[in-house]
C-alpha cells in the first residue's frame, strides 16, 4: 500500500512540475472534481484507499488544515505519507524540519554528522541549550518529536558523500538541501537529478538569500544556474562574511513552504524562477532560471553517476570534520605539515617559541571587527588587503611570517599571497586564534 | 550612452566600496560591466578570468533575463530603466571548508 503511495505522490509532483500554473491541484491531483472522468475518478478511489487515514487526535490537531479546501482531509493525509530529507540540520535545516514536522509531513530525514555547538544557537533553532555537545540528528530528534509526537524521524549520522547518497536520496519524495558548502551542493544537485526527486533549495550569505525548486524533470537544475563551482577562495567566506542569524529562518521557511506545495501539489513552486531575498532592504526579487539543453547534469545526461566532489570544486579532502558544517574548533590537525608550500605551525609549537623567549611576527589577517572581540597580540590587516597587493607589510621579504585568522583558512591565502610577493618565510597558524583559545588559553573568547 | 544601476550582490561589494547599485554609462551589456570593472578594477578577477570572458560561475541578468539566453548575449543593447544585477554562488554560504561557520 505504502509502495503504492510512493509511486502515486512521485508520479504527482512530477505530473505537477510538468505544468506550472495556477489552479493545478484542481486540474491535476484532486480528479474527483472533474466526476466525468471515469478512469480518473477510479485512480482517486484507489489514492484515497492507499493514503493513510488519520486518527481522530490528527484530525483536532491538523484542523486548520482541513477546513482549508487547497490542502482538506486528502492533502493532509499526503503530507502524513510524505517522506522529506533535510540535508543538514543547521541554520536553514533547523525552521525546515520544524514546520515541515508541524505541518503533519510523516517521515522527515535528517542528514549530518555534526555536533551541536553553542555558536550554532545564534540561528540553529532546532537545537537548544540543553542539547550542545550532542550529536545534532539527536538534538535535533527530540525537539522535533517534542513538537509532533506522530513524527517518524530517520537519522543519518553521516557526512553525505558520493557513496551513500544515492542510497539515502531513494527513499524519500522531496530533497531538501540546506547544506554549506559548494561539494554538496552539487552532489546534492547531481543526486537529486539522478534519482528524479525535485530539490527545494535554499542558501543565505551575510544579509542575503536565494532559494529555487531544481531538479524537477522539466525544469533547471542547480548546474543550469552555477555550471562551475568558483575556485576556492574568490568568493569571500562565511567567517569574514557571518550571517544574520534570522535570515536562515527566512529562508528555510520559503524551502519548507515549497515542499509542502510540490507535496500537496498547489500553487505555484518554485522551479524555473530563482527568488532572490535582502533582509536589509527587504526586497523579495525573482528571475526567471532556464534549464540548459547542455547541462551534463539534466540536459544531455552525460553525468551518469555521481563524482568526487572535492576535487570538482578544487578543494582538498575534508579532513576529520566533513562538509555539512565545520565545527568551530577548527579542523586542521596539529603538528607541522606542509599545505600548498606553506608550512603549517601548530598552536603548541607556536607558544613553545613565545615561552622560549622568540617573537616571531604575527599578522593578524581577520576584520578589524573580529580583532575587537579577541586578539593575541598581532599585526592586524585583513586578508584582502593583503590579497589586493596594497597592503603595507612592516617587515622585510626575509623576515620570518606568521599568519593568523580565526580558523586558518584565510591565514593560508593570506601567507600564499605573500609568497607571491616575494615573502620567503611565511608560516600559518593551523587553527588560529580558536585553537589558540582550546588549547592554550582557555580563558579566551571564542567566537 | 545610458546610464543604468548594476545591482552588486554582497560577496562582491567588498569590492565596491560597499555599495549595493552603482550607477554606469553603457549601451549594453558588456559595455556597462567593463564600465563597473573601469569604476572598481579590484572587481576584474572576480569577474572576468585571466583572458577577458566572463567568468563562468557568475550569472548576469538583464532585469530578469539571464543573459546567456538572450540571442545577443553581451552584445545586447541596454536602454535607461535596465538593470543588471550580477548573481554569484553562495553556497550558504561558505567555500572554504576550514572557514565555514554558517548555514
Amino acid at each position: 500500500m505504502q509502495l503504492c503511495w510512493d509511486i502515486c505522490s512521485n508520479g504527482s509532483i512530477r505530473a505537477f512540475a510538468h505544468t506550472p500554473q495556477t489552479h493545478r491541484a484542481e486540474e491535476n491531483n484532486l480528479p474527483s472534481l472533474a466526476p466525468d472522468h471515469k478512469d480518473m475518478m477510479i485512480a482517486t478511489e484507489e489514492l484515497k484507499q492507499t493514503l493513510p487515514p488519520l486518527t481522530n487526535e490528527e484530525i483536532a490537531r491538523y484542523s486548520r488544515h482541513l477546513i482549508l479546501p487547497e490542502v482538506g482531509l486528502e492533502g493532509q493525509q499526503k503530507l502524513k505519507a510524505a517522506k522529506v530529507l533535510c540535508v543538514g540540520t543547521g541554520g536553514l535545516g533547523a525552521p525546515l524540519a520544524l514546520y515541515l514536522t508541524a505541518a503533519g509531513v510523516g517521515t522527515i530525514g535528517l542528514v549530518d554528522f555534526d555536533v551541536v555547538d553553542e555558536s550554532n544557537l545564534q540561528r540553529q533553532i532546532i537545537h537548544s541549550q540543553s542539547t550542545v555537545g550532542q550529536l545534532k540528528v539527536d538534538s535535533a530528534e527530540i525537539m522535533l518529536k517534542g513538537l509532533n509526537k506522530n513524527v517518524n524521524v530517520v537519522k543519518h549520522n553521516t557526512m553525505l558523500t558520493s557513496a551513500n547518497a544515492l542510497d539515502i536520496f531513494k527513499d524519500y519524495d522531496v530533497i531538501a538541501d540546506g547544506t554549506d558548502n559548494f561539494q554538496t551542493r552539487y552532489l546534492v544537485n547531481d543526486a537529486c537529478v539522478l534519482t528524479g526527486k525535485p530539490n527545494a533549495y535554499g542558501s543565505i550569505f551575510r544579509f542575503e538569500g536565494q532559494a529555487s525548486v531544481f531538479a524537477t524533470e522539466e525544469g533547471p537544475c542547480y548546474r543550469c544556474l552555477y555550471p562551475e563551482p568558483p575556485p576556492p577562495g574568490l568568493v569571500p567566506s562565511c567567517a569574514e562574511g557571518g550571517v544574520l542569524g534570522i535570515l536562515p529562518g527566512l529562508v528555510g521557511v520559503i524551502q519548507a513552504t515549497e515542499v509542502i506545495k510540490l507535496i500537496l501539489g498547489i500553487g505555484e513552486p518554485l522551479i524555473g524562477r530563482l527568488l532572490l531575498v535582502d533582509a536589509l532592504g527587504m526586497n523579495f526579487r525573482q528571475l526567471k532560471l532556464r534549464k540548459n539543453p547542455d547541462c551534463p547534469a539534466c540536459g544531455t545526461h552525460e553525468i551518469k553517476e555521481l563524482i568526487d566532489y572535492d576535487q570538482f570544486c578544487g578543494i582538498e579532502k575534508p579532513t576529520s570534520v566533513g562538509p555539512l558544517e565545520v565545527s568551530s574548533h577548527g579542523i586542521t590537525p596539529q603538528g607541522a605539515n606542509m599545505i600548498d608550500g606553506i608550512p603549517q605551525i601548530s598552536v603548541e609549537e607556536y607558544k613553545t617559541r613565545l615561552d622560549a623567549g622568540d617573537t616571531p611576527f604575527l599578522l593578524d589577517v581577520r576584520e578589524p571587527h573580529e580583532y575587537q572581540i579577541v586578539q593575541i597580540g598581532g599585526h592586524l590587516i585583513p586578508v584582502g588587503q593583503i590579497e589586493s597587493g596594497n597592503a603595507i607589510i612592516p617587515v622585510p621579504k626575509a623576515t620570518e611570517i606568521i599568519t593568523q585568522c580565526k580558523s586558518g583558512g584565510r591565514s593560508q591565502r593570506a601567507a600564499l599571497a605573500l609568497k607571491a610577493q616575494g615573502f620567503t618565510n611565511v608560516k600559518n597558524l593551523a587553527g588560529g586564534i580558536t585553537a589558540w583559545a582550546d588549547r592554550i588559553d582557555k580563558s579566551l573568547p571564542k567566537y | 550612452m545610458m546610464a543604468m544601476k548594476i545591482h552588486i550582490p554582497t560577496p562582491l561589494r567588498a569590492y565596491t566600496d560597499k555599495q549595493e547599485t552603482v550607477t554606469v554609462s553603457g549601451a549594453s551589456v558588456d559595455g556597462a560591466l567593463k564600465a563597473l570593472v573601469a569604476a572598481h578594477p579590484a572587481l576584474q578577477q572576480h569577474l572576468y578570468s585571466a583572458d577577458g570572458k566572463l567568468r563562468s560561475f557568475v550569472n548576469v541578468y538583464l532585469n530578469d533575463e539571464d543573459v546567456r539566453y538572450l540571442p545577443a548575449k553581451e552584445e545586447t543593447a541596454t536602454s535607461e530603466n535596465d538593470e543588471l544585477t550580477i548573481i554569484p554562488s553562495i553556497a550558504g554560504g561558505c567555500c572554504r571548508l576550514s572557514d565555514g561557520c554558517c548555514r
